[in-house]
């Protein structure tokens, strides 16, 4: 039975993963590979990593560490953040990322998710999207950008299908109203999502204990879940989750 | 000589990596003449398997990976490079591939609850048992290979029963990915390199 995927979340300034609240209040958790490296042996069944500063300094990602990562772990990841154009895709598939996530330029250039499909195969193109409720769209959730600082008058889960048609192989749904609060994850909009589109669902935001990851799969039809501050400050290790989610009968991945 | 055949299907890093990881540098080749000298050949792939033919053709690098495959040495297929070894696949409109193992590669059904394509880890049970039984590894694939006669690991998705791995003597080939698959994969590979 294909499991249910556990993937830690790391988002990375300057060379050092970080964690914050709403993008605020980072605090220095460590080295992305040394992370990268725990997280695999723990269980992680796939990782992933925003370089967070890339956009707003401008610059391309930091290959280098994509390089590292890729060398040594033995799990697929995911890299986002300072992506703006193909080759930059390319490069972060060459230095040995399985995926690309594009979150913000793919608001402002659709084409981007065709493109990249086409060249990598839809496997490799990961739509990031950042909802948050509102009564301005049918759905009663509109995309955010740019870090939760842009409002487009986008639903959410048009969006969504229309990613889906583009050729995005994966719909990371990170709820803005859930993020960092460590509630539980956002259950109507990834539900809606899940339901609406015929690719791997992730949900992302607000994950505090291993039963909320429980919720996620067994009542919002998530495919995988992303944890990040719960396991970053020690609450729980990601075999602590996969117990509780094994014990739930969510078909997982125990044999790491 | 370890040859990673390059034929412009796919990133082939991360295969490169694991065979680092486990102490052996690769040669990632297009040259037929390097794909000849090698003791061991891996011939992994991801795309679409009618431009995966067409670039074998096209890069003259067919008739090596055929002699390499009957050759008896050690032989590793990954993912769309396990699938061309079949005789022929669905996929593109229908392809006649390199039909070394006999057996189709199908499309998987439109099954609610099941998304194509499959993106994850999922269990390969093992024909004769064993401490290997059950283990899961990384799949990403919307294509499968039938059960054939040379099938040694069995995957089940979307109602479907299929080919996650055959052996032919010291031909292996796998539907997932050996060097996605963490500490399980490592070991596959290492067990490959023994043999």
């Amino acid at each position: 039975m294909l499991t249910k995927r556990v993937i830690p979340c790391l988002d990375v300034r300057n060379g050092r993963v970080t964690k914050g609240v709403k993008f605020k209040n980072n605090v220095d958790l460590g080295d992305p590979v040394e992370m990268a490296v725990a997280y695999s042996d723990g269980g992680a069944d796939e990782l992933v990593f925003y370089d967070i500063t890339a956009s707003a300094e401008r610059r391309p990602i930091d290959i280098g560490m994509v390089e590292a990562v890729a060398k040594a772990v033995r799990i697929p990841f995911a890299v986002g953040g300072g992506i703006s154009c193909l080759a930059d895709m390319e490069r972060v598939i060459l230095a040995g990322a399985e995926k690309i996530s594009v979150n913000s330029l793919a608001v402002r250039n659709p084409q981007i998710i065709s493109e990249g499909a086409v060249a990598f195969g839809r496997q490799c193109v990961v739509l990031g999207m950042d909802p948050v409720r509102s009564a301005k769209c049918p759905s009663g959730y509109e995309i955010t950008t740019r870090g939760f600082r842009e409002f487009t008058g986008i639903d959410a889960v048009e969006w969504a299908k229309r990613a889906a048609d583009l050729g995005a192989g994966e719909i990371v749904v990170n709820s803005v109203d859930a993020d960092g609060t460590r509630d539980g994850f956002e259950l109507e909009i990834t539900r809606l999502i899940a339901e609406a589109v015929n690719v791997p669902v992730v949900a992302s935001g607000g994950a505090g204990k291993p039963e909320h990851l429980v919720t996620v799969f067994e009542q919002a039809k998530a495919d995988a879940a992303i944890v990040a501050g719960m396991i970053h400050f020690g609450d729980y290790t990601i075999g602590q989750i996969k117990d509780v989610m094994h014990a739930a009968g969510v078909p997982t991945r125990m044999s790491y | 000589m370890l040859a990673i055949v390059d034929y412009k299907a796919g990133n082939l890093t991360s295969v490169r990596n694991a065979f680092a990881a486990l102490g052996v540098e690769a040669v990632v080749t297009r040259d037929p003449e390097v794909i000849r000298a090698a003791d061991r050949i891996v011939f992994p792939g991801v795309g679409a398997a009618k431009s995966a033919m067409e670039n074998l053709r096209e890069l003259g690098l067919e008739a090596a990976v055929r002699e390499a495959a009957a050759s008896g040495k050690p032989f590793l297929g990954i993912c769309l490079g396990m699938q061309i070894l079949f005789a022929h696949t669905e996929e593109d409109g229908g392809v006649d591939t390199l039909g070394i193992l006999p057996g189709q590669v199908r499309l998987f059904p439109d099954v609610p609850g099941f998304k194509v394509p499959e993106i994850g880890w999922n269990q390969v049970r093992i024909k004769d048992g064993g401490a290997k039984d059950g283990l899961e590894y990384y799949f990403v694939h919307s294509y499968y290979a039938e059960v054939v006669p040379e099938t040694v690991g069995f995957t089940e998705y979307a109602g479907v029963t299929f080919t996650a791995m055959v052996k032919k003597g010291n031909l292996w080939a796998c539907q997932f990915h050996p060097e996605k698959s963490g500490r399980v994969g490592l070991e596959l590979l290492k067990e490959w390199l023994a043999c």
